[in-house]
């Protein structure tokens, strides 16, 4: 799919450039290290009734990917690209946007990116340098993308659903000015949330948009005022979990500075199901799989959050692969908080090429090791699970990012469940 | 109970600054010490040395300093240097263990110059300096290792560092690259050792995969507490650490750095 995308842009770099300036409404960017297809989703289905989109849904996200995009979106209005953050620099440049949606920087994939604080760097960079009429919109409970710049700032609103501390994982705990710890009044999700610096005073941006009253309905959805200047409206998602708030969030931000209403924003929620993969069910033999991915230890220790308040398995398949797409570095999931999840685990059937790591990080965490299953091969471990699953129930799957794909194909070639790329984006 | 029967002992280690250095999943090889002592009857008391506490020797059997990104690397550098003197005192003269990894190895030696420029200071405990390359040395690592005469052993890891470290002609390596960058990309040699302490810069960590020195460490630790000689430790049934060794050993030959 991104063969011609590839081409055009090893050929002709600046190709993206004109592609990019004949969309009429522009072109809408979003960005984040968790939860951009997410976002971009929700935004699509927000702003689909209003604009022709040229919108890259299958995830592909890198220049190329870009590129293939917007040659095949013939008579599209308005592009709205999801890319890669070690890409936004270069996309931004290029495409020169109306719109740029900034969610969240997070330790991800050090192996390819280096550190965290270069990717920073370098965001604060290109936003610097964008055109002076391009609209910001970030999340304010993200101390590296809160102070970009002058924009729509987005957040959470609701102490009632912060955690009580910073998870161990928490990335960006100390003030990106001056070095001290920050102060949170809440923390949310890792380390996005209301912080305060105690030495020079930097602190959560005032909200533009919030989510205020939020209710977890367990694995099933989501609750909340979403609170604009326009006005404020309850708002339901079909998507679990804390980390979707934010994802709805940045969508209905990024969506009213493109001109949709308070109105559009809820229809659109409304009519938004699963980003692919990301969130996904598919009924086997008469039980069903819960797909859930898992790629950092922000988002999954987000997920295992989730889980847990939604009444967890007996059963899970942990699914850990090291292809460049999920980091060859597998030392994340040591520092993921899978301890909540274990606990309340009978078997968990560890899988995928690094499935003897994920044995390991169950076995030190104390996991009694006669109840984890080592199975590599996923089509076998997805076996297993569901034999130890019971009529009705569901298994939940943990996979990482090529292992969910291998899984969605193997699902799919046993005639079980359509390849996401057929279904209804 | 613990400490009550014989041969039982508490294992004091001393966490330096786990809040600021802990990127490459530090707290894996803490679980390892906590668990591999746990399993001999041994029970491992792990104490946070941050900013405002002091370093005093002899209260510590074990020390481990884990990984940051410059940025908190450069939060606790001059912090550490000045107690560079109570802890060479500790590992040095007091013969209490010690495992550095990445970002801690690199503050142990004499110096650590950034990315950006920025000096900071560095312990002295190791006979090395290091200076931020252009280029990240990123990827599978397998090293072959000899901690007792005779006793060859190979530590499997993943490194990922901008650092380029010198040891001194007369130090010691941790061990001779077989696959990966190591210390420079250039010298063929990865880590350093000095008595009862080992620094690398392999994470993934390293301890899960690599059991032995786990136990290495631990029995040098005991030796600390005791005062006498490293005990010999019960042998683990360890078929999930071999497995998890034998696929990270395959990934560094398939695809360790090459410089």
């Amino acid at each position: 799919m991104t063969v011609p995308g590839k081409l055009i842009s090893r050929l002709d770099p600046a190709a993206i450039d004109r592609l990019a300036a004949r969309l009429a409404a522009g072109v809408a960017v979003i960005s984040a290290t968790n939860g951009k297809t997410t976002t971009s989703a929700i935004a699509a289905e927000i702003l689909r009734p209003r604009f022709r989109l040229a919108h890259n849904h299958s995830g592909a996200n890198l220049v190329s990917g870009i590129a293939s995009t917007l040659l095949a979106a013939d008579g599209a209005e308005l592009g709205l690209l999801e890319v890669d953050e070690g890409a936004l620099p270069e996309v931004l440049r290029r495409v020169r946007p109306r719109a740029v949606c900034l969610g969240n920087l997070f330790r991800d994939q050090l192996d390819r990116y280096g550190e965290l604080e270069l990717v920073a760097e370098r965001w604060r960079q290109a936003v610097a340098e964008l055109p002076a009429g391009t609209t910001l919109v970030l999340n304010g409970d993200e101390p590296q993308v809160g102070s970009l710049g002058a924009g729509i700032v987005y957040g959470l609103d609701d102490p009632s659903v912060a955690r009580p501390a910073l998870q161990h994982a928490a990335d960006s705990k100390y003030c990106i000015r001056c070095g001290s710890p920050y102060l949170y009044a809440a923390a949310y999700v890792g380390h996005l949330g209301d912080y305060r610096c105690p030495s020079c005073g930097h602190a959560r941006p005032a909200l533009d948009v919030a989510a205020r009253s939020i209710e977890l309905h367990g694995l099933e959805s989501v609750a909340f005022d979403l609170v604009t200047p326009a006005g404020t409206q309850r708002v339901e998602l079909g998507l679990p979990g804390l980390y979707n708030v934010y994802n709805a969030l940045g969508a209905a931000a990024l969506a009213q500075a493109l001109g949709a209403s308070l109105d559009e924003i809820a229809a659109g929620l409304a009519r938004f199901s699963a980003a692919f993969g990301r969130f996904e069910r598919i009924p086997v033999r008469g039980k069903q799989l819960l797909l859930l991915l898992i790629k950092n230890p922000a988002g999954a220790n987000e997920v295992v959050r989730t889980l847990v308040d939604g009444g967890p398995p007996a059963v899970a398949v942990l699914a850990l692969n090291d292809a460049i797409a999920d980091g060859r570095d597998v030392s994340w999931i040591w520092d993921v908080d899978f301890e909540p999840l274990l606990e309340r685990l009978e078997t968990v059937v560890v899988s995928g090429a690094r499935a003897a790591e994920l044995a390991l990080r169950c076995k030190y965490a104390g996991f009694d090791e006669s109840r984890i299953v080592v199975e590599p091969s996923l089509g076998h471990a997805v076996d297993r699970g569901l034999a130890l699953t019971p009529a009705g129930a569901e298994l939940v799957v943990l996979p990482t990012y090529t292992a969910m794909l291998a899984l969605q194909r193997l699902v799919a070639g046993r005639g079980l469940a359509k390849p996401y790329w057929e279904r209804a984006a | 109970m613990a400490g009550a029967g014989a041969g039982m002992s508490v294992i004091r280690v001393g966490h330096l600054y786990p809040e600021y250095l802990n990127i490459y999943a530090d707290r894996g090889n803490i679980a390892v010490f906590a668990r591999r002592a746990a399993w001999r009857g041994h029970e491992l008391e792990v104490r946070a040395i941050s900013l405002d506490d002091p370093i005093v020797p002899g209260a510590h059997d074990l020390y481990y300093i884990g990984g940051g990104q410059d940025r908190e690397q450069l939060l606790v550098a001059a912090n550490l240097a000045a107690k560079a003197e109570p802890l060479v005192e500790a590992v040095i003269g007091g013969g209490a263990a010690l495992l550095a990894v990445c970002g801690g190895y690199q503050l142990l030696g004499r110096g650590y110059r950034g990315f950006h420029g920025e000096h900071m200071p560095g312990v002295g405990l190791l006979p090395l300096e290091t200076v931020a390359g252009t280029r990240r040395m990123i990827g599978d690592v397998l090293l072959d290792c000899e901690l007792e005469p005779g006793e060859r052993r190979t530590l499997a890891g993943f490194e990922n560092h901008a650092g380029r470290t010198k040891l001194d002609p007369n130090a010691v390596p941790l061990g001779r690259v077989v696959a990966g960058f190591g210390n420079d990309g250039e010298s063929g040699y990865e880590g350093c050792r000095i008595g009862r302490a080992v620094g690398t810069y392999l994470h993934g960590p390293l301890l899960p995969r690599n059991p032995w020195l786990a136990d290495w460490l631990l029995a040098q630790a005991l030796a600390h507490r005791s005062g006498g000689e490293p005990p010999e430790l019960a042998a683990l049934p360890d078929e999930l650490e071999t497995r998890a060794h034998e696929v990270s050993t395959a990934r560094a030959h398939a695809r360790g750095g090459r410089s």
